[in-house]
């Protein structure tokens, strides 16, 4: 059975990253993976994607609408913008964490301050501080990481060894800011 | 080992285990990270060039000496090799030759949605469509056989999710393709009309043979299931087709697409009951299989625009989407992309918005943003290096119907040097009284930096030969000619309006480097003080008017229960623009 992953977050939020790690976790792990993702202009603080499929065999590598098992979003009002790809059973994790979008900074519209309550009214939702989690490890930008961990928790992968994963793909300075931020991340969920 | 690639990345390696000797390529999403990919490989001479024909050219020249060579490009580059493109159909290949377009269906980062299968047809070139992208890897080895084979250069179709999407590939080792021998052969590579009526009948033989392998290779196969119904497909549509029917259906997959496999198209036609042809963009598949006198279900059924997901195929045919959440979107913001924070491209565009009677002829790169709010700074944009000689067009109506209205090119140096220099040669040969503005970022900065002509790098990171615009500029002739720091909201008004005011043709360069680039040494050299400040807004000074809202800022906001603005520390990277628009100079640098 394919498991579809949905990870969305704004341009310059390191869902790349995260992603990226998962995928190769999975494949050494031994399953099927698809991976799609949109580059361009869209990544100048637009919304953004990446769409992980693994299993037996995979043949999509874009999920469909009402087709997540988890929307997992580095950013609130992302969540509910990608709420329609979640299955109705479907589980959402989501970040605490806030960027607003144009419209919001030029006084357009405003930032609704109910969007957790919202997401919550339709789907089981774990809410992650991965901002704080990732500042109190010392480098905000590990929030990505953070979020990594708490995919795995939440898809019950954790068999797969992803600090050593972690060792042979990131930087050496930030192997072990990684290794933490994916512990907590777990720990979150 | 298997390897979880992207399709771009699987073509380059694909043409690396074929043997490749050159590559070229100039940067456009989707078809980027060929080249980038290629360019890792020190077996293989890579380049970005200046523009699509330049590249398509380096490539039929390093074909006809004996290399094996490949170009790649997006879609809109083939508009501008499809010259050289139709002509080497005609003369055919020494070394094997490849040219890759990557087309994009929903237009994620393009100005049109073109396909790219009927230049195969109308150049007369056999053409390859890889699904995945282990079929790219495969198909790319592949396409040099054809290409040394049928003496022929080989068309790949690739469309955004093939590029993009990453799967899981099978590698294998490079087998060097020795160089062959070159020598003069007029009769096959100088197509004046005497050469080129007797290589025109060539054409069309070797098509005949074409579509001879078409019909035999495994490249393109039937898959019978239940025979109700069946689909004929190519491309990444293969796999959004059997998402939604598994195998309740038939398959026909079509990797080589022209010539098509006629033969086989007719038997599979006459095994199935209903046929769907699915397929993105144009009736390609479609029109083909009703001139062999079917009726298939296509268009009338699927849209003949955007991709065709899974779920658009769900919907046109069972009429409805796989279940989802309904909720009130209403809360949604939208977030259309906007220009970086610490980008080099505000102050411009914000200067430019304010003016009144004026056109903006814009062009393509991150700089189309000044189309959106707040700047709403632009006017046109069509292709790359449009800008200058549409505004070339434009400043003459305006000047025949006596109209006061002036206009204003504005490109980046990517861009420049790709087409737009043509242009200007326009405006210094003709002309006009455009103002045009090269925005120098120092780098390609839409399809994510990219060396080119102005950088002083190679792809591979070499140090070469700098091209400077302004000397350049010069060097055609004109005489009003400044390089500005963008950043520099004062220089840069006054400069404007002294241009503007002028009836002859002017060019002013704002030079700062992209806020995303890796800086170079030159670039350490030279901008010094470059993002090394943040900004912060003295609440006891701000009164709350939103004015340096006008700077469309991602690290500026506007805080409604204090009402006053507040920058994020973190995004801002001190380019001081917003705090050159306020108004109560409440926009201060940290620390002071």
């Amino acid at each position: 059975m394919t498991k579809s992953v949905l990870l969305v977050g704004v341009g310059g939020q390191g869902t790349i990253l995260a992603s990226k790690l998962l995928t190769t976790g999975l494949m050494q792990a031994g399953y099927d993976v698809k991976m799609s993702e949109i580059h361009g202009m869209s990544q100048r603080g637009g919304s953004v994607s990446s769409q992980v499929r693994y299993g037996e065999k995979v043949l999509s590598p874009v999920i469909e609408p009402g087709g997540a098992d988890i929307l997992v979003s580095f950013e609130v009002m992302e969540a509910l913008r990608w709420l329609n790809y979640l299955k109705p059973d479907g589980k959402i994790i989501v970040n605490q964490f806030q960027l607003p979008p144009m419209p919001v900074i030029t006084g357009e519209a405003v930032y609704a301050t109910d969007i957790i309550q919202e997401l919550q009214a339709h789907a089981d939702v774990t809410v992650v501080d991965a901002a704080a989690i990732a500042s109190r490890l010392g480098n905000p930008k590990a929030m990505n990481i953070v979020l990594l961990g708490a995919i795995i928790k939440a898809m019950n992968l954790t068999d797969i060894d992803w600090e050593q994963l972690i060792r042979e793909t990131v930087k050496p300075a930030f192997v072990e800011l990684n290794i933490q931020a994916v512990r907590q991340g777990m720990a979150a969920v | 080992m298997k390897k979880l690639l992207t399709g771009d990345e699987a073509i380059a390696r694909g043409a690396y285990e074929a043997g490749v000797h050159f590559a070229a390529a100039y940067p456009g999403t989707p078809s980027t990270e060929i080249l980038e990919n290629l360019a890792k490989y020190p077996e293989v001479y890579a380049e970005w060039s200046p523009n699509e024909k330049v590249a398509l050219e380096g490539a039929i020249g390093a074909s006809v000496a004996g290399g094996r060579s490949i170009a790649s490009m997006k879609h809109v580059g083939l508009n501008v090799a499809a010259d050289p493109l139709f002509t080497f159909a005609y003369t055919g290949v020494n070394g094997g030759a490849v040219v890759v377009t990557a087309d994009e269906p929903a237009m994620y980062s393009s100005q049109n949605e073109q396909d790219n299968r009927n230049y195969a047809k109308a150049a007369k070139l056999p053409m390859l469509e890889p699904a995945d992208s282990q079929e790219c890897l495969d198909m790319a080895k592949l396409a040099f056989e054809i290409s040394e084979s049928f003496d022929t250069p080989v068309l790949m179709r690739l469309t955004t999710r093939v590029c993009h999407a990453k799967s899981l590939v099978q590698c294998g080792q490079r087998q060097e393709a020795p160089v062959r021998d070159y020598h003069r052969q007029m009769d096959k590579y100088v197509c004046v009309p005497a050469v080129s009526r007797k290589l025109r009948v060539k054409v069309a033989e070797r098509m005949a043979k074409l579509a001879e392998y078409s019909e035999k290779t495994p490249l393109n196969f039937a898959q019978y299931n239940d025979l109700q119904a069946g689909v004929i497909t190519s491309g990444d549509c293969y796999f959004y087709a059997q998402e939604v029917f598994g195998d309740t259906v038939s398959y026909l997959k079509l990797g080589m697409t022209n010539p098509l496999p006629a033969n086989l198209i007719r038997e599979f036609c006459q095994k199935v009951g209903k046929i769907y042809v699915i397929e993105e963009n144009d009736p390609y598949l479609e029109d083909a299989v009703r001139q062999l006198g079917f009726d298939p279900i296509g268009q009338a059924l699927f849209p003949y625009t955007g991709e065709l997901t899974p779920e658009v195929i769900r919907k046109a045919v069972f009429g409805q989407a796989l279940p989802s959440i309904e909720y009130d979107q209403s809360k949604v913001v939208g977030r259309p992309p906007t220009l970086c924070a610490g980008c080099p491209h505000r102050g411009f565009f914000y200067e430019i918005g304010r003016r009144k009677d004026i056109m903006v002829c814009g062009d393509i790169g991150c700089y189309a943003l000044g189309s959106a709010k707040p700047f709403n700074a632009i006017d046109t944009t069509i292709c790359m290096g449009a800008s200058i000689s549409m505004g070339h067009g434009a400043q003459k109506i305006f000047k025949l119907g006596d109209k006061p209205t002036k206009v204003v090119s504005v490109l980046g140096d990517s861009t420049f040097f790709h087409t737009g220099i043509n242009s200007l040669i326009n405006v210094a040969y003709n002309q006009s009284s455009t103002v045009n503005i090269i925005l120098d970022n120092r780098i390609t900065g839409m399809t994510g930096h990219q060396e080119n002509p102005g950088s002083g790098y190679t792809v591979k990171g070499e140090p070469t030969n700098l091209i400077d615009i302004e000397t350049l500029v010069k060097a055609l002739g004109f005489r009003h000619v400044r390089t500005v720091d963008p950043n520099d909201l004062d220089t840069l008004k006054k400069t404007l309006d002294e241009f503007l005011d002028l009836d002859e043709p002017s060019v002013i360069i704002t030079r700062w480097p992209c806020a995303l680039k890796k800086f170079s040494q030159e670039d350490k050299a030279e901008f010094t003080d470059a993002f090394s400040q943040k900004y912060t807004v003295d609440t006891d000074t701000c009164i709350g008017c939103r004015i340096c809202m006008r700077a469309g800022c991602p690290a500026l906001s506007f805080d409604q229960q204090a009402k006053k603005a507040k920058v994020d520390k973190v995004q801002c990277l001190g380019c001081g623009v917003c705090a050159q628009i306020c108004p109560k100079q409440a926009i201060i640098k940290e620390g002071k």
